[in-house]
């Protein structure tokens, strides 16, 4: 069968996978990430739309403090994630200035600090509230706290296991196509950021209102 | 295909777990073909039960009598009934249609019509057809468990669904499958709109797309922003059956006279409004890629451009807009309120608007052409008239006036039935007959075609005209036996019409399908452009190597610059300088 070409763009390489397209301004994997994180906002929008209404409609619900939610870890927790999208960006920021060991160090202080929100959330806080009998067939508060929370839980395994690959086996590509990783490493970093944004609105919709 | 080059693949790599989105498409369109037949058999042995009710199903009913699904005597039960009534429902849509509409076509048609060498993300777009294939396993493994698959309809609609099957799997499964189904369709539409937006060839500015691309392009965005709320209600729907909390069950919920222990608090048609949230977008994204296709077909058999191209594009933009904000309509009955309904009624007739430029602009197209009557021509005119029945057949139950007296019956599954199976359907039909040479490099055979257009017009119209009769009738859907009721008494003959209906369908089918196998090794050899097209497409050799194109293409004009006038030949193609 014939289809080989001279012509890069004719022997199956892809265009603008790796530099900024013309008009748009960006490349392919930059809009991917904008468009996986519209339809994550229709997921999240949602379950926040599913809480209106469920909580306009319910003749009680009680307030985080009421529910027995721990407002201080959970304080801890939201300034544990806002640290690790600052610390996501350092990481980008190094590959940016040609620094693949301080990309290496941020990358990992931003996986422990993800971990260590995980490990608050399902390790300490979800267990106490099963220590009090606090389940999701209790009431509609909870049930939406587990689930909302656990679907964010998913979001943040996601990235943490993203974020291991690109630390370890991925950042191989630093050596062979720099621009690459760096734009693999934003596209995560975008995806951070809309995790950390949820757990934003998720915080005081369920501790502190 | 034959071997292409330097490129060494193994089987496995080039035709099971491939990258290139010809052969994924080729996947897609196959699969879903298969699941299109299968939810027809399923429709076979429905229509079966109600022209005959309490008989033996032919072939089927005696090997599995006093299964899940049949009755000691083989004939078809009525959980039975309701299981393959949910099934087919889910399999056409999710697993049929819009597979091969946006999965099949999509994946196939628009990388060539943009001039790209592929997609955007080739490994995330193999992904995608391999996530479906899983949901459709998923799905076709629920009909083994036990106490069968999902039986509440493709809408799923809770308490029903939650309260009733408790211990049972077939819900649950169905919920999981459809995870899978909605995470496919989200990596193939994110794929399909930065491979449009993106990888146009130089040249090809968005006013030079052809009217299929764009389409494509809405239905992508649809599939992107409506599909997640589903999956969110799924979410909730599979928290309510397996870890027993009421985001669907409100208090005090009586079952089998005793009250359902549950915390309560829950609302029922919270379900509804995340169900048809995506799911009224959902016709959309079964119809535009339709409307794409005939469009291409209508310009290249008329050898005229689509009189008003743009028209129809902004039509299109602005139906994918007003698609979102019309889900309630199919709730009048739900006691929402007036004024929710009287909204939803306004934004209802105002969709109907759009729908009728495009068709418009495909009539007034033909004026004065000279028309081939090339199958997919001939697929692509039918088509005008089955949406157009299906289309206004929707306007009254759009009204709550007159959808008081047609909800629930079998008039509305006329209605979406003359939309999606000759509509939809003849229009990915359309596509099959006019890309088929591209993607194999022959012709299917015109006789047998022929026969299979006019056998499948005659039987889609045998079965769903008579829908209009019996729902005007009053007759209600989701029935077993329609004689349960003195007013399905009356309109039962019919049944027999529609039923027979299905066999001449079910010829018409198998004609497609001998076409289909033997076109691959028989079939008239085509050349790169067999119908003297002018979309960038047919620029590529038939079928097109890896990485499409044999010399970069440059685009020049406009899709459909038919019968220029002071020209040699009747078609101007985008691609030639």
């Amino acid at each position: 069968m014939s289809g080989h070409g001279a012509n890069a763009t004719v022997d199956g390489e892809i265009p603008h996978s790796v530099t900024s397209h013309p008009v748009t301004g960006i490349n392919n994997g930059k809009f991917g990430i904008w468009l996986f994180l519209a339809s994550e906002v229709m997921l999240f929008g949602a379950l926040f739309s599913a809480y209106v209404l469920l909580r306009v409609g319910s003749l009680h619900w009680p307030t985080g403090f009421d529910a027995g939610l721990n407002i201080k870890v959970g304080a801890m927790n939201t300034f544990i994630l806002i640290g690790s999208s600052v610390t996501i960006v350092m990481a980008w920021a190094s590959l940016k200035l040609k620094d693949f060991s301080a990309y290496k160090k941020w990358m990992l202080i931003t996986i422990i600090m993800s971990c260590v929100f995980l490990a608050v959330k399902l390790a300490y806080e979800w267990p106490e509230k099963f220590a009090h009998d606090h389940y999701p067939r209790t009431s509609n508060f909870y049930a939406l706290y587990f689930l909302i929370t656990g679907l964010h839980g998913l979001h943040i395994l996601g990235g943490v296991v993203v974020m291991g690959y690109l630390l370890g086996p991925g950042s191989k590509l630093w050596h062979t196509n720099p621009e690459k990783l760096t734009g693999r490493i934003e596209c995560t970093g975008l995806y951070w950021h809309f995790v950390d944004l949820v757990w934003i609105f998720l915080f005081p919709l369920f501790y502190l209102l | 295909m034959s071997d292409h080059g330097h490129h060494e693949q193994s089987f496995i790599s080039k035709y099971v777990f491939s990258i290139d989105h010809k052969w994924i498409g080729i996947q897609y369109a196959v699969t879903s073909l298969f699941f299109l037949l299968f939810g027809f058999g399923l429709m076979m042995i429905m229509r079966y039960q109600l022209a005959n009710p309490g008989a033996t199903i032919p072939l089927i009913g005696g090997l599995m009598a006093g299964g899940t699904f049949f009755a000691d005597n083989g004939s078809l039960g009525a959980e039975g009934y309701n299981m393959f009534g949910a099934m087919h429902g889910t399999i056409m849509i999710f697993l049929g249609v819009v597979p091969l509409a946006v999965g099949g076509f999509g994946n196939f048609v628009v990388p060539l019509q943009v001039g790209a060498p592929d997609m955007a993300f080739p490994k995330l777009n193999m992904m995608s057809y391999w996530v479906y294939f899983i949901g459709g396993v998923v799905m076709l493994f629920s009909f083994f468990v036990e106490g069968g698959p999902s039986q509440w309809g493709w809408t799923v609609y809770p308490p029903l669904s939650v309260i009733v099957d408790v211990g049972k799997l077939g819900q649950t499964i169905w919920l999981g499958g459809m995870v899978f189904l909605i995470t496919s369709s989200l990596l193939g539409s994110i794929n399909i709109i930065v491979t449009i937006v993106q990888m146009r060839a130089p040249g090809l500015t968005m006013f030079r797309l052809p009217f299929f691309v764009w389409s494509q392009l809405v239905t992508s965005f649809l599939l992107v922003l409506a599909f997640p709320p589903l999956e969110a209600a799924a979410l909730m729907q599979f928290m309510d059956r397996v870890f027993h909390t009421s985001f669907f069950l409100p208090s005090g919920l009586v079952v089998s006279g005793k009250v359902l222990e549950v915390a309560g608090g829950g609302n029922p048609l919270l379900w509804q409004h995340l169900f048809w949230f995506l799911a009224h977008p959902e016709v959309y994204v079964l119809i535009l890629p339709a409307m794409g296709i005939v469009a291409e077909v209508i310009a290249n058999n008329t050898r005229k451009p689509l009189w008003g191209y743009r028209s129809a594009v902004y039509a299109a933009i602005f139906l994918g807009f007003t698609s979102f904000i019309v889900w309630a309509h199919h709730m009048f009955m739900t006691g929402m309120g007036t004024t929710m309904s009287t909204f939803f009624q306004t934004t209802t007739m105002i969709i109907s608007v759009p729908s009728v430029i495009i068709l418009t602009v495909f009539i007034i197209s033909l004026w004065g052409g000279a028309i081939r009557f090339t199958v997919p021509m001939l697929f692509a005119l039918a088509w005008m008239v089955m949406f157009a029945i299906g289309g206004l057949t929707g306007l009254p139950l759009g009204l709550t006036a007159t959808d008081l007296h047609l909800h629930d019956t079998y008039y509305v599954i006329g209605h979406f039935h003359y939309v999606v199976a000759p509509g939809t359907l003849f229009g990915l039909f359309c596509g099959i007959y006019y890309w088929y040479p591209k993607a194999t490099g022959r012709m299917l055979n015109e006789t047998l075609g022929k026969l299979h257009f006019w056998i499948s017009l005659v039987a889609m119209n045998m079965i769903f005209f008579p829908m209009f009769i019996q729902g005007m009738g009053g007759l209600n859907r989701r029935l077993h036996t329609q004689g349960t009721y003195q007013i399905g008494r009356d309109l039962e003959w019919l049944t027999k019409y529609q039923s027979w209906g299905t066999y001449i369908l079910l010829f018409g089918s198998a004609i497609f399908f001998v076409n289909f196998w033997m076109s691959l090794k028989r079939g008239k050899v085509a050349g790169a452009n067999p119908w003297n097209a002018t979309t960038v497409e047919w620029a590529a050799p038939s079928p097109p190597g890896h990485g499409n194109f044999t010399s970069p293409v440059t685009v020049h004009r406009g899709p459909y610059e038919y019968s220029v006038p002071g020209k040699d030949q009747d078609f101007s193609p985008q691609f030639v300088a």
